[in-house]
């Protein structure tokens, strides 16, 4: 019995051992032709130009500001839903929203997307009239969306967990409610929350359907009105009929990205590893 | 017990799946013919062929544009021929007239007619595929010349009142670099590498999506996946059609060609292949993958 165990543990070892090795070894070669200073920080892309460039800085600036923009609204909307639904919300309304949330985190990427294409995209075209309304500012509003989700279960669930005598004590020392929950709940939780942001980021950087639909896929440096292309989104929209240095370029995007999550994961470790000191 | 068999069996297909994995990285986009998701085999089986039966390997190479087609192609012939595989090779127009010049080919495909200097070759032509330009139906705009959209894409005309259209921008709107289409608008109308788009999109309906909900956007798009929710223009006062595509009077258009050697003859496979492809029993798939026959 404790073999099977064994064996299906080695599994998950071996297929991440696969990938990494995998995106290495394929990701290498073209890093190595173009130049780690050319690929990573020229500013132009143009893989199947007669003399082609593979300037990745627009993709890797795009996904940082993408990211970073998805947290800034994602966040303080996550979590207030979730010290509402752990703190503040009467258990019959806490069953609405919750189910309400499980939902949003189960509705696939590129419905999601879909729905950015033909909603979120022409009203801000309307709205800020722009020539077309597919931007980082679309992307953004959609990556916000998605990672509500995880940013909410993880910290409810974090604030959950911090112990009733804190707040008890107080809420005898004559504190009010929402002081207790914010001056003592919250700081008790902290590492919790930062992990849930954490994994947001995680979320958000990783994601390549939706935005596809909603960003515009040009190389362009980013702007946030501006039509601009992820490092996830330039993998998967060339892939399909790239061949030679292109696709070498786009295995070592892909490998940039795999960095870009690992640092992420490494961090998110030392959040909960603080967590249990 | 039965849990453990069933964990077993799961890791099991999970190995199954990291083999696959391992054997898939090595291949290029050589297709073989169960990949293509073409339709109607039905219609084309056997009629008349049921004459002599031949055996052996075709290798074709060239055209990524011909991708859809050439799968179709593929897919139908092994119900006409069993003995016969043929391989495809996606690595460009120019590789295909190379190889098939060196012989390291049976049969190139080139998305384009040869240049004067590809000696040693020659073309047969199987297919014309015509690139259709689509606008908002909003847009009062109808008819553009070739000058004007290359101008258009290539962001030398940015407002619609300059080509006889409202005081509006335009939207130009392309596919990814390495799509057939974007390939074929851009060698034709001679933009290449020189397009600015606003939105690049990976197939064509997103490309139709994007032009119907957009009032000042401009796109393209292959002739056969054009429907009622955008505008084909009509270029040089000519309206993109079938006919007007196999007559060649639509100049957005250009020819999907077989390259053959001129002086080592063409196996009994490739030839049968060859002869197939050409006849009006592959027309209907030719149709299907959304370029226009030409075999009558």
């Amino acid at each position: 019995m404790n073999a099977v165990f064994f064996i299906c543990g080695f599994i998950a070892i071996v297929f991440v051992l696969f990938i990494s090795i995998y995106l290495i070894v394929s990701g290498l070669p073209a890093i190595r032709e173009i130049g780690l200073v050319d690929f990573l920080f020229g500013t132009e892309w143009a893989s199947t130009a007669s003399e082609p460039s593979f300037g990745i800085l627009p993709f890797i600036l795009t996904s940082i500001y993408g990211t970073c923009g998805a947290i800034i609204l994602g966040v303080p909307v996550g979590f207030m839903t979730a010290v509402f639904l752990a703190k503040v919300a009467s258990p019959r309304l806490a069953g609405i929203v919750r189910p309400a949330v499980d939902l949003l985190a189960g509705i696939p990427s590129v419905v999601y997307g879909l729905i950015g294409m033909m909603v979120l995209v022409p009203a801000v075209r309307e709205a800020f009239t722009l020539p077309d309304g597919a931007s980082l500012f679309c992307a953004i509003i959609v990556l916000a969306i998605m990672i509500l989700p995880s940013i909410i279960s993880v910290s409810e669930t974090a604030l959950k967990a911090v112990p009733p005598e804190y707040e008890e004590a107080s809420l005898a020392l004559g504190a009010t409610h929402i002081e207790t929950v914010f001056r003592v709940s919250v700081p008790a939780a902290s590492s919790g929350i930062a992990a849930a942001v954490v994994l947001g980021i995680g979320r958000a950087i990783g994601e390549a359907m939706a935005i596809m639909m909603v960003a515009g896929n040009v190389a362009n440096m980013p702007g946030l009105f501006k039509s601009v292309r992820f490092l996830t989104t330039a993998v998967a929209s060339e892939m399909a009929y790239a061949s030679g240095l292109q696709r070498q370029a786009l295995y070592s995007i892909a490998l940039v990205l795999f960095v870009f999550i690992m640092i992420i994961n490494v961090i998110l470790n030392t959040v909960l590893k603080k967590k249990e000191a | 017990m039965k849990r453990i068999s069933a964990l077993l069996l799961s890791g099991a297909l999970c190995l199954g799946l990291l083999a696959g994995c391992g054997g898939g990285t090595s291949s290029t986009p050589s297709t073989a013919p169960e990949q293509s998701a073409a339709a109607a085999t039905e219609s084309t089986a056997p009629s008349d062929t049921g004459a002599t039966e031949v055996t052996g390997t075709v290798n074709t190479n060239g055209s990524t544009s011909m991708e859809s087609v050439m799968g179709s192609l593929i897919e139908a012939f092994r119900e006409v021929q069993p003995g016969v595989t043929v391989n495809y090779t996606a690595s460009g127009s120019g590789a295909g007239i190379t190889g098939a010049q060196d012989g390291t080919c049976d049969i190139g495909l080139a998305s384009r007619d040869l240049d004067s200097d590809e000696t040693g070759v020659d073309q047969i032509t199987v297919a014309k595929d015509g690139i259709a330009i689509v606008i908002n139906p909003a847009n009062p705009v109808e008819d553009l010349t070739i000058e004007q959209i290359a101008q258009i894409f290539t962001g030398e005309i940015t407002n619609w009142s300059e080509v006889g259209g409202e005081d509006a921008p335009i939207v130009p709107m392309g596919r990814e670099a390495g799509s057939g289409t974007r390939d074929g608008f851009e060698s034709i109308t001679g933009t290449e590498d020189a397009c600015v788009y606003q939105n690049e999109y990976t197939s064509t309906g997103e490309v139709i999506a994007s032009v119907a909900s957009n009032p000042n956007a401009i796109g393209y798009a292959s002739l056969s996946s054009v429907d009622e929710t955008v505008k084909a223009i009509t270029v040089g006062g000519v309206a993109p059609s079938e006919e007007t595509v196999l007559d060649g009077t639509y100049a957005i258009q250009r020819n999907f060609n077989f390259i053959i050697n001129e002086s080592t003859p063409l196996s009994e496979a490739a030839q049968a292949f060859v002869d197939w492809a050409t006849s009006t029993e592959a027309s209907d798939l030719i149709a299907g993958a959304g370029a226009v026959p030409v075999a009558e």
